[in-house]
């Protein structure tokens, strides 16, 4: 299909809209990387298809030069399914918040998720309501302070990638807004993947919640509160990868070890174990670094594929509705 | 019509001719009424009968046996002239159990016959009907004529070479019910031996079982030594004009609609729909029409239901979703969406008794306020409706058209009645159906998603794949100009405008009002919407017969409402509304003709009956004829 392609740049992928995000804010980084990244996947942009809930993050289609469709709170993964069962030649981008993608509208994000619709679904998390004036979100940490939670609030907050994962995710990936080599090689990988490929991408809000993933993302302290996953790969972390996760197989629970001398007791990262990556998807501080990368990936047939394919072999041009209409008991009038 | 008149010595006596009838099967929701009805339906229809059927049943799916809540009935009404309802009154009432009997005694006429089943009729089921007695023993039934059979017993019987067990058995009750009132009314009994042979192909001993207590309940009525006057009647065919005819349910003429229109408009469509009683049907009789351009989609709830049609839409298929008011009520922000963004969806709304949960097998016509108002901001859309079963198919390509034509979300209104009941239809030729084909916008040049057709005011549709089309749109209000998003207040008050003239526009794009039966002025309209069209025909034409002077308007579009409407009621001295809610329409009527309407209003999940129509009918013309004298 991408033969003849002219070579297209970001530029071509930027839409003539002015962007309105606040200054700072890491939907810029996340844009720009999308962009970028957009002449990479061959596919060309008339078929390329973002669709949007209600949000921040949600504005982001306006911005693309490919067709975008900015819709109503948390629904933008039911719209998306619509898209792609009307035309599976099409690639299609979710994208969404915490609160648009697992509040308002968790079930669709469930459904997409568990019956593998091939979608991008690229998850902001910023773990705050910030077009409403930053309310907590339902990842927001306990004790968040914020206009409807003046003391702190007292939700337990949900880990996007985990549900995901509970949902039946056949690609669950973490990276960061500023990391934009990290975040186009996942998402690369997610698009071409076959069926729901879900990046939750950790996201600063500069007006609302500042600095909340700072520890991952400063430079000086992000080594020993991050590791980068990567497939067949043993898992360290530290300035000098002097650290790594261990399983303690009598307590089925994740250890930090010294990385040296300990190299056989080392986890190696596998992508396809899933009970492996939901003990690394759960992993944050004060205790654990916080993993990025590729924490799940699994072979399964995508759902409109797979419905395409039996209605395209069901469909038949020559059916007509006359038949239809006369078909079963019939009597003549004379 | 009855089967027997009574004579002035208090005697019944045999009526010489019998044009039309009704007949009642009630029986538990598992006795499989139901099925007996549809069975008794395809054999009056191929018969050569008008028929009109009403199944009547309880949201139970196994209610306790013997539960007077859980009676199921099926009522059908046939006859040699135009039959349009399922009958006010009912000649024949088959109870197959003492449940079944006291729920439906009502509605029998005096001297109908009953059939019941006598092996039924425990002390254990007695009590649970709380009747002290037993009916078919003492003198409550005395009004009627009794047949009283051991069904049990017979079909125990008819069955026993098949090995079946004593359960499986008794299931075949229906079977053997159906072959005996299949006697009364002489019908074929072969289509449904047909029927059942390829709903138990993978059985071949139910199969096999079934029939057997079909043919034996038929054989009972031939041998039987019967109580005296109960004999075959021979129905007369209903005089129809020439054609090719079928039975066919409100349900499966708006799904083959749907198809129709699809390939009418030459665009996929894509059916979304989350299970809700009574819509749910639709989405299992299009799963089956996948040889068409048809996909189906069961979401997770209404609301991804109704987003999944208007991403379908975005994508360039024509989006459709359904459901029943509470579920309508779920999807109301996604229809918003549509209407926003100018994205063609047909939202078809099953409705049944509300509010809440309501009576969710029961008809009601309550969704009509908010089919129209029934949406956040000023966001109007088109509303038709269906009058009766086959009207439903042209309603469905109706609103396939408007959508297409308009950009727009379309409402199109049914009811629990209408998606059950059956009725001969007569199959129109492919040919007569109106052409409507779609084109997506396809020129690159100075594309911009806001161009419009002049005269209609709809939004171009350009799809997603199509090079040099890529656009956004969404929510946020879009500028008149670009399509991009807009917050200047002159921008929105043109939008707003915009929106409620293209939709006002259609009015000049559909028929202008008809009179169903009568004259195009004088005394009296009966104006009615949706499924009342049976019995307010039937109520208007005996009036007329009787020499009385009232017409029949029957409205298919009530928004935008046919630009004469307002004339051609004030051509009346009076005019009277029935409606299956407390006065929806009434209210629209008023606001926008300033006519002093009346209601007649009924809220009790079930149909007008032709007298409740008349009656109102008779009250009206009377207050007319005093306020004449007085003047």
């Amino acid at each position: 299909m991408n033969q003849s392609l002219p070579t297209l740049t970001l530029k071509d992928f930027a839409s003539d809209q002015e962007v309105r995000w606040c200054p700072g804010c890491g939907d810029y980084a996340i844009l720009k990387t999308v962009q970028k990244l957009m002449p990479d996947l061959g596919t060309p942009k008339e078929r390329q298809v973002f669709v949007s809930g209600i949000g921040c993050s949600s504005r982001f289609p306006y911005y693309m030069n490919t067709f975008g469709f900015h819709t109503i709170h948390g629904r933008a993964p039911a719209i998306a399914t619509g898209v792609k069962l009307a035309n599976p030649e099409l690639d299609v981008w979710v994208i969404t918040g915490d609160g648009d993608g697992f509040s308002i509208g968790g079930n669709h994000m469930m459904h997409a998720l568990r019956r593998n619709v091939d979608l991008q679904i690229l998850l902001f998390n910023n773990e705050i309501y910030g077009l409403t004036k930053g309310q907590y979100s339902p990842t927001s940490q306990v004790g968040t302070q914020s206009p409807s939670s003046p003391t702190g609030s007292i939700d337990t907050p949900l880990s996007p990638c985990l549900v995901a994962m509970g949902s039946g995710g056949s690609f669950i990936a973490r990276s960061i807004d500023t990391e934009a080599k990290h975040l186009a090689g996942v998402v690369k990988r997610g698009n071409s993947h076959e069926g729901a490929a879900f990046v939750e991408i950790l996201q600063n809000c500069p007006i609302y919640n500042d600095g909340i993933f700072e520890k991952v993302k400063d430079k000086k302290v992000a080594p020993d509160f991050k590791v980068e996953l990567v497939h067949g790969e043993p898992i360290r972390f530290g300035k000098d990868k002097e650290k790594g996760i261990s399983l303690n197989r009598g307590s089925l629970e994740l250890e930090i070890i010294a990385a040296l001398g300990n190299e056989d007791k080392l986890l190696i990262h596998d992508e396809k174990n899933k009970i492996q990556a939901q003990l690394l998807a759960a992993m944050e501080g004060p205790d654990f670094p916080v993993a990025v990368g590729i924490l799940y990936q699994q072979e399964k047939p995508a759902f409109i594929s797979d419905a395409q394919s039996r209605l395209r072999k069901a469909r038949n041009k020559d059916s007509s509705i006359e038949a239809l209409l006369n078909s079963g008991a019939t009597w003549e009038v004379k | 019509m009855q089967l027997v008149k009574k004579k002035a010595d208090g005697h019944y006596h045999q009526q010489e001719e019998i044009l039309d009838v009704v007949v009642r099967f009630a029986g538990d929701s598992g006795d499989g009424m139901q099925l007996v009805g549809a069975n008794f339906t395809q054999a009056t229809a191929l018969y050569g009968n008008d028929l009109s059927t009403f199944p009547d049943f309880p949201a139970e799916i196994r209610a306790p046996v013997g539960a007077t809540f859980g009676v199921s009935a099926f009522q059908i009404y046939f006859g040699a002239e135009d039959v349009t309802t399922a009958g006010d009154k009912v000649d024949v009432l088959v109870a197959m159990n003492p449940a079944a009997l006291v729920t439906n005694l009502e509605n029998l006429i005096d001297g109908g016959l009953i059939i019941v089943d006598s092996g039924a009729f425990s002390s254990k089921n007695l009590a649970k009907a709380k009747y002290e007695g037993n009916p078919i023993e003492d003198n409550t039934l005395d009004r009627y004529r009794v047949l009283s059979i051991d069904i049990h017993k017979q079909v125990l019987s008819a069955v026993e070479p098949y090995g079946l067990s004593h359960k499986e058995a008794l299931r075949c009750k229906n079977m053997w019910t159906l072959g005996l009132v299949m006697w009364l009314f002489d019908r074929d009994r072969s289509p449904s031996i047909e029927s059942l042979k390829k709903k138990f192909a993978s059985k071949p001993i139910i199969a096999d079982s079934n029939i057997a207590a079909l043919n034996a309940g038929h054989a009972y009525g031939e041998t039987a030594e019967l109580p005296a006057g109960i004999h075959v009647y021979k129905v007369p065919k209903a005089k129809v004009s020439p054609g090719t005819y079928r039975n066919i349910t409100g349900t499966q003429a708006l799904a083959w609609g749907l198809i129709a229109g699809s390939e009418i408009a030459d665009i996929d469509l894509l059916f979304a729909s989350y299970p809700i009683t009574p819509a749910s049907n639709l989405l299992h009789e299009l799963v089956i029409q996948n040889q068409f351009r048809v996909n189906t989609f069961q979401a997770e709830d209404e609301i991804g239901a109704v987003c999944a049609a208007v991403g379908a839409s975005f994508a360039g298929s024509l989006g459709v979703t359904s459901s029943a008011g509470p579920g309508i009520a779920l999807k109301s922000e996604g229809i918003a969406l549509a209407a926003a963004s100018e994205l063609p969806l047909v939202v078809v709304n099953t409705q049944r008794g509300g509010p809440s949960t309501g009576l969710p097998t029961k008809t009601e016509q309550s969704d009509f306020n908010m089919a129209l108002f029934g949406r956040h901001g000023d966001t109007p859309i088109p509303v038709i409706s269906a009058a009766t079963s086959s009207d439903c198919f042209d309603v469905a390509i109706e609103a396939v058209r408007l959508a297409t034509k308009y950009m727009t979300p379309v409402m199109l209104l049914s009811d629990g009645y209408l998606a059950n009941a059956a009725e001969p239809w007569e199959i129109p030729k492919v040919g007569s159906l109106p052409s409507f084909k779609v084109r997506h916008y396809d020129d690159p040049k100075d594309f911009k998603p806001s161009i419009r057709n002049k005269e209609t005011l709809a939004r171009v549709w350009a799809k997603p794949g199509t090079p040099g089309m890529e656009h956004r749109i969404g929510g946020i209000e879009r500028s008149y100009d670009t399509g991009d998003i807009s917050y200047d207040p002159a921008n929105h008050q043109k939008m707003t405008d915009l929106r409620k003239a293209k939709v006002e526009g259609i009015s000049n794009d559909i028929p202008l009002q008809q009179v169903s039966y009568g004259n195009h002025s004088g005394k009296l309209a009966v104006l009615g919407w949706g499924s009342t069209f049976g019995a307010i025909h039937q109520a208007v034409k005996t009036a007329v017969g009787k020499g009385l002077d009232v017409s029949h308007i029957h409205v298919r579009y009530l928004s935008p409402m046919p630009s004469n409407l307002g004339q051609l009621l004030s051509n009346f001295e009076a005019v009277i509304i029935p409606e299956m809610n407390t006065g929806q329409f009434i209210r629209m009527v008023r606001s926008e003709f300033l006519i002093d309407a009346d209601g007649v209003n009924k809220i009790a999940g079930q149909p007008f009956k032709i007298q409740e129509i008349l009656d109102a009918i008779y009250k009206k013309l009377k207050e007319l004829a005093r306020s004449g004298d007085q003047s």
